[in-house]
């Protein structure tokens, strides 16, 4: 599980998002791998050959190792800021 | 419908934003892209917009400096945009917030940054192993520990970069394992003197890990990795100077986390995409942009510059980026030849000294074949597409003898990532076999560059618009 650090560091209020049908709260804005990350949500999806699980990876956008769909659409986790409301599913789950 | 500019600069890190910012200051109209929300790279990289973050690094206030200078320039900075075409009369396609934009200027700076090599070892793939280069930035960016006990390995200054931030962050570091023998670090330590602050915060880092009391494993790689849905365990062993297990007593050590990464890959992609001239350079991280001594390469107007132009550190990149504006601002002719004669060389030169520095740099960071010789058979190799190093040696066994033909056969770098986790070890896999690195190539780059969603394409497409011929009498 990812920890927020707090000294000397100011987020904005927390939103509420639904992932895979249960509520998540969040710093608006935060980067939506790290706000699952910090609620110790890392296996974001399974390889899908294989099945094995996965989680973000590179955090710069690079890998493609932390997609999710939000609101119906494929994107990548960390680079995706948190809005109250968003609906993430991680398909390709068992 | 496209943008017209004199000059477009590809990538807002130290030596894109430093190119952009040169070349608006002699007088050229300059629109600068980046996929992030602010300049400063990976390397300087801003916390995400909203967090307000006290403490900061020097690394910070460098990237707080260049954003307040590149804000009082006259670029034209862009930011949330991702290039996924470019062609090689420089005509740009990004997707940014309303959609896909196109961009065309008669010079193109590419300065990509680069992404993080980690050689595989079984279980790399277990989520909670994060790269060295990712734990910076939920370090500096996202203002987060990587987790509750942090295992870090590889090699290079970011290990030591990261091991200490969490340390200095309050966080538990279990162990940090270094490829490198306590030896090799005095090693550099004369061409680290070059660098004065580089060297203070590598002392830093020692006493740093002393002080929070963390085992420091040196000569010691990552054997594997367990845990179930997640890391749990890792396995440590010695290894010799080439990166090769070597026997002696594995050590596991319990953590939630672990980062972990060998040095990185110059990002060259446009100038793979546009056929620029490239060769292969270990030392300076694989494949590189063959370059003159003002970062021109070998298609006319095309520029490349920092660490996606060969490996040499934040400092390098930001004189290079300066250097490679002023060029192309005279090969315009904005800057007249006598002040660039004035302003050109003292750059050069500083660029000079700093070479030493970086190649040292570079070197520790450079690919360790041996590592890669001994990957395991059943060790996933790509992550995308779960090929192993079995199925890559199977395909040279059929014919494959170059990385496009792995590629068809296996589908080995295919997958969405297009190759960039997986590129540099697949090619080292198959060099071993072929003879060398320049005979099994590299990636043909192609668009689009990054996957790009088809809805941000199509916009406020409507069918009805399509002009359709009538069809032919029958």
């Amino acid at each position: 599980m990812m920890i927020r650090l707090q000294a000397g560091t100011a987020r904005p209020a927390a939103i509420t998002l639904l992932v895979d049908g249960s509520p998540l709260s969040a710093p608006e804005g935060e980067p939506l791998a790290t706000a699952l990350g910090a609620s110790g949500l890392l296996r974001l999806r399974d390889s899908p050959r294989t099945g094995a699980p996965r989680g973000a990876f590179c955090f710069m956008g690079a890998c493609q190792e932390c997609l999710v769909h939000v609101d119906g659409i494929p994107r990548q986790a960390c680079m995706t800021p948190v809005r109250h409301g968003m609906v993430i599913e991680r398909r390709g789950m068992p | 419908m496209s943008r017209q500019a004199d000059l477009i600069v590809l990538g807002a890190g130290p030596a894109g934003a430093n190119a952009a910012i040169a070349a608006a200051g002699a007088g050229l109209s300059v629109v600068l892209l980046d996929e992030q929300d602010a300049a400063g790279g990976q390397v300087w990289r801003a916390p995400w917009p909203g967090l307000v973050r006290e403490a900061r690094s020097s690394e910070a206030r460098d990237g707080d400096r260049l954003r307040a200078r590149l804000a009082a320039s006259r670029v034209e900075a862009l930011f949330g945009r991702r290039i996924w075409s470019v062609t090689r009369s420089f005509h740009v396609d990004a997707i940014g917030p309303g959609g896909n934009e196109t961009f065309t200027a008669p010079r193109l700076v590419a300065a990509l940054g680069a992404h993080e090599r980690v050689v595989p070892f079984p279980g790399w793939t277990l989520p909670g192993i994060v790269g060295l280069t990712a734990a910076t930035v939920l370090l500096k960016s996202h203002a987060v520990l990587p987790g509750q006990r942090v295992m870090v390995a590889g090699c290079g200054p970011l290990l030591a970069a990261v091991a200490a931030a969490i340390v200095k962050a309050g966080g538990t570091v279990a162990a940090v394992a270094d490829l490198a023998s306590p030896r090799d670090w005095p090693a550099a330590t004369p061409l680290l003197a070059t660098r004065p602050r580089l060297l203070a915060q590598g002392a830093g880092w020692v006493l740093k890990l002393a002080a929070g009391r963390v085992p420091v494993y040196f000569r010691h790689g990552v054997a594997c990795a367990e845990g179930s849905g997640q890391v749990e365990r890792v396995t440590l062993a010695p290894v010799d100077a080439d990166g090769r297990p070597c026997g002696g007593v594995a050590t596991v050590i319990k953590a939630d986390a672990l980062c972990v990464g060998h040095g990185l890959i110059p990002g060259a992609e446009i100038t793979k995409l546009l056929r620029a001239r490239h060769v292969y350079d270990r030392r300076r991280g694989g494949w590189v942009p063959e370059l003159d001594a003002f970062g021109r390469t070998s298609l006319p107007g095309l520029f490349a510059i920092g660490d996606g132009a060969g490996i040499g550190g934040a400092a390098s990149a930001e004189l290079a980026g300066k250097l490679a504006g002023l060029v192309a601002a005279k090969d315009a002719g904005a800057l007249p030849a006598d002040a660039f004669a004035r302003m050109a060389p003292p750059l050069r030169r500083k660029l000079g000294r700093l070479s030493v520095f970086s190649a040292a740099m570079a070197r520790m960071m450079s690919l360790r074949a041996a590592q890669v010789a001994v990957i395991a058979a059943d060790t996933v190799i790509c992550r995308c597409e779960d090929v192993t190093r079995r199925e890559i040696d199977a395909a040279f066994e059929a014919g494959a003898r170059e990385v496009n033909q792995l590629k068809h056969f296996t589908r080995c770098g295919m997958g969405p990532c297009q190759g960039r986790m997986c590129g540099d070890v697949a090619a080292q896999l198959l060099a071993q076999r072929v003879g060398s690195r320049e005979a099994v190539g590299h990636w043909t780059g192609r668009p689009p560059l990054r996957p790009v969603a088809l809805d941000a394409l199509i916009g406020d497409f409507d069918y009805g618009d399509i002009p359709i011929p009538e069809p032919a009498p029958l």
